[in-house]
């Protein structure tokens, strides 16, 4: 018996390195795994409140309502009535927080209009397009049409 | 127009995302499982003949399995963020679980095999040995100078088991890197049930011959006699692995073009084009059909002793180059077609960046560095008593 | 009544032990409730496509990157032009992802349309089958989001996504894709391509809420998700898809 004993002893050594070894890896993983991990699935659930803290850059039109109820009007009787404000006037939560710092530049009127209603076969029929070379023949788009209530 | 693709690509599919580096890293994985399957012939299937390559084989095995997680690394974009694929693994992610296969092969297949196999030359040579060597070998022996016959039939049992142990080991090790590509549905020239045994194979294949040019290498330089039986027992086991390597990758490539299922039109084009050299000329005329004509000769025809070491070193380069190929012509040809079936893009490797073809070369080169430093720390052929 | 020194450290005192034990408490239960109003069990997004209101314009695609810092070159949200021609391929294109809009037609003889993509969020995400970490994951509310303090870059989701959504961000060198603008619509706002897009072509839902108008949108018209023998649960619907749409 004493001799098998000592003929398979040295197996516990390797036996033990690995043993060591996993038993690290468990205390290290203990110290350093994120806290709450696993709460509402296999992630992180900070990054939720990471995301979540991103700053906004469009206001969304019920901010720009809030001050600029004259022209929320006017386009509420015209074609643009479901255009948002920030779609033509880019993005402005800086200014919706900041007015007087933060005001707005309006982007050049005739790629504003150009992007939206330059005919193009692949746009539904129905919406109202016009080949600009010809329609205006270079006159300004906000000559004849106003933005906010386009119908002449 | 975007340079370097033609039709249409989802506007994020045109970089591609995985790249030489990782071609590289199922290739690298591959020669591990082929190398130790070599080594598992003779000790569990008992084919004497490949005797002499046993203990080379292993040391080839570790060479190479210690390089296998580089290319990962430098590939991440954080990788000193990789523990955590210890610390919180996804586990329906088969990437994840590979971790852990991988980790399970290395310490308990192959270190604690090559460790048995060893112990009685360690402790020989840290009893004779001096100075630094010394205090290596000492190490190595965990604290047990025990030697004696009873304790090496011990280890014997135990290495035995160990292979045995091994050898579904080493075909998951590879088996999991083709199932991290066959499971993808998204993409069609990967997702097949066939791509894990596939790659098994085309592991075995690579595997054996990189043993077979490292044991030629390896007597050539150290002067020793080359034992032909063992080198055309290993060819005809080489011939054996290859003919079902290719059976699997023609039953691939002849069920798809027979389907002609919606990527077929696609992919089709893709390797007329774009993979033509890769595919057709490096993998499958270069890389296969000229190795397993080599081969087959030699099961056929008897030829003599020189013309048979060349027509080894050729058949066995070849593959090398067509197993490579192979993983290129997944991972690249993988990425080069857009999931819209529309259009293609083009990969160029870079020289000197991360992902670029100066590390590859590198990275292909440290295995062989690594395994002449074993070769010197553990001699394959020197033995205290005959086994 | 006179607050004595000695009251002064007994409420103090217990004050101190209260903090200590929320504080004990909140280290071994995790994250604080939230206090807010969005509670995330109350709500499952998705979004509503009409291809026939599609202009293909690209507000969308400009907004989504002011919003989110989208690096150029890559597209959390991107437009398709296509043009069908019978019995062949659709030729199909998307300058830059549609961010300055479409240059004219070609031909004006052929059934022609855009298509507006983004991340489908869904619910049974493969991408998020094969992150290796648990980087990336779908939110109780149903989006899929990516942790990018613990992506590790590994690129695996990038492969698995049927739909091109996802890319590598080349400053964080982590993934990167469409959050349908998670910081705004918790906060009650909608999403920066919906809150721009001029012709209501796109439009956040919440199917759990029962007054939402993509219940009537699913059950009136005739709705496709893309490639859906993916089987994903993708919960972008698109109403009028043509069938020639990869």
């Amino acid at each position: 018996m004493r001799r098998l004993l000592k003929d398979w002893i040295h197996l516990v050594r390797p036996a033990l390195v690995l043993l060591a070894g996993l038993g690290i890896f468990l205390i290290v993983r203990s110290m350093v795994i994120p806290k709450a991990f696993g709460q509402y699935g296999h992630y992180r659930p900070g990054a939720l409140d990471l995301i979540r803290q991103r700053p906004i850059s469009y206001a969304g039109q019920d901010a720009c309502i809030m001050c600029h109820e004259d022209q929320a009007k006017v386009r509420a009787e015209g074609r643009h009535a479901h255009v948002s404000c920030e779609a033509c006037h880019g993005p402005l939560a800086s200014h919706a927080e900041d007015p007087g710092a933060n005001s707005p530049k309006l982007p050049e009127v005739a790629d504003l209009c150009r992007r939206c209603h330059e005919k193009d076969a692949a746009k539904p029929k129905t919406f109202p397009q016009v080949v600009t070379v010809e329609h205006s023949q270079g006159v300004a788009c906000d000559a004849c049409h106003k933005p906010h209530n386009p119908h002449l | 127009m975007i340079p370097g693709v033609d039709g249409f690509m989802y506007p994020n599919e045109v970089e591609l995302q995985w790249s030489l580096l990782i071609v590289l890293y199922p290739y690298i994985t591959g020669l591990v499982a082929g190398a130790f399957i070599l080594a598992s012939l003779e000790r569990v299937f008992r084919v004497e003949a490949v005797r002499p390559t046993y203990r080379l084989a292993l040391l080839t095995a570790l060479s190479f399995m210690l390089v296998a997680p580089l290319p990962l690394q430098l590939h991440l974009g954080h990788p000193e963020r990789s523990l955590e694929m210890y610390l919180t693994p996804h586990k329906s992610s088969a990437m994840a679980m590979f971790g852990f296969v991988y980790l399970w092969y290395l310490m308990v297949v192959l270190l604690l095999e090559i460790w048995l196999e060893y112990r009685s030359d360690i402790v020989r040579m840290a009893q004779t040995g001096s100075g630094i060597s010394r205090l290596i070998y000492k190490a190595l022996t965990l604290g047990s100078e025990n030697i004696s016959p009873a304790a090496r039939i011990i280890d014997d049992k135990v290495g035995y088991a160990v292979t045995v142990i091994g050898i579904p080991s080493a075909f998951m090790l590879h088996g999991y890197v083709g199932f991290i590509f066959g499971s993808i549905k998204a993409n069609p020239w990967w997702s097949t049930p066939l791509m894990p045994i596939v790659f098994l194979f085309s592991a075995m294949t690579s595997g054996i011959a990189a043993v077979l040019l490292l044991y030629m290498a390896t007597t050539r330089f150290k002067k020793i006699a080359i034992d032909m039986r063992c080198l055309d027992t290993i060819a005809k086991y080489l011939f054996y692995t290859f003919v079902i390597d290719f059976t699997l990758e023609m039953l691939d490539l002849i069920h798809r073009t027979y389907e002609a299922d919606e990527s077929f039109r696609s992919l089709d084009f893709m390797v007329h084009t774009r993979l033509w050299g890769s595919q057709v000329v490096l993998q499958i005329f270069l890389g296969t059909l000229i190795p397993l004509s080599l081969l087959a000769a030699n099961q056929l025809w008897r030829f003599a002793e020189a013309r048979r070491r060349v027509m080894y070193v050729t058949a066995c380069s070849l593959t090398l180059v067509g197993i490579f190929a192979m993983r290129w012509n997944v991972v690249i040809g993988g990425q080069l077609f857009s999931k819209s079936f529309l259009g293609y893009t083009t990969y160029k490797v870079a020289f000197v960046t991360r992902e670029g073809l100066l590390p590859a070369i590198l990275l292909m080169l440290l295995p062989f560095v690594i395994f002449v430093v074993l070769v010197k720390l553990l001699p394959p052929w020197e033995r205290s008593e005959a086994h | 009544m006179d607050i004595t020194r000695r009251d002064l450290f007994t409420v103090g005192g217990k004050l101190l032990v209260l903090a200590s034990v929320g504080a004990t408490l909140e280290q071994i239960t995790g994250a604080a409730p939230p206090s807010e109003a969005y509670r995330m069990a109350d709500h499952w997004w998705g979004m509503i496509i009409d291809i026939d209101a599609c202009i293909g314009c690209g507000n969308c695609v400009r907004a989504c990157s002011k919003e989110n810092g989208v690096p150029k070159g890559y597209f959390r949200t991107w437009v398709e032009r296509y043009q069908v021609a019978e019995g062949e391929q659709p030729h199909v294109e998307s300058p830059d992802g549609a961010m300055e809009g479409f240059p004219p037609s070609a031909r004006a003889d052929l059934k022609s349309f855009f298509v507006p993509k983004l991340c489908n969020h869904c619910a049974d995400s493969p991408c998020v089958q094969v992150c290796p970490v648990g980087a990336t994951f779908v939110s109780p509310d149903g989006i899929v989001l990516v942790d990018e303090t613990y992506c590790l870059g590994c690129r695996y989701c990038v492969q698995a996504c049927p739909y091109g959504c996802r890319y590598l961000h080349p400053e964080k060198d982590t993934v990167d894709k469409c959050t349908l603008c998670y910081h705004r619509i918790t906060q009650g706002l909608t999403t920066a391509c919906c809150e721009n897009c001029p012709t209501g072509a796109r439009k956040l839902v919440d199917f759990k809420d029962p007054k939402d108008p993509v219940h009537d949108f699913l059950r009136n018209n005739k709705v496709e998700v893309l490639k859906p023998y993916m089987a994903t649960r993708a919960k972008v619907y698109y109403k009028d898809l043509d069938g020639s749409v990869r």
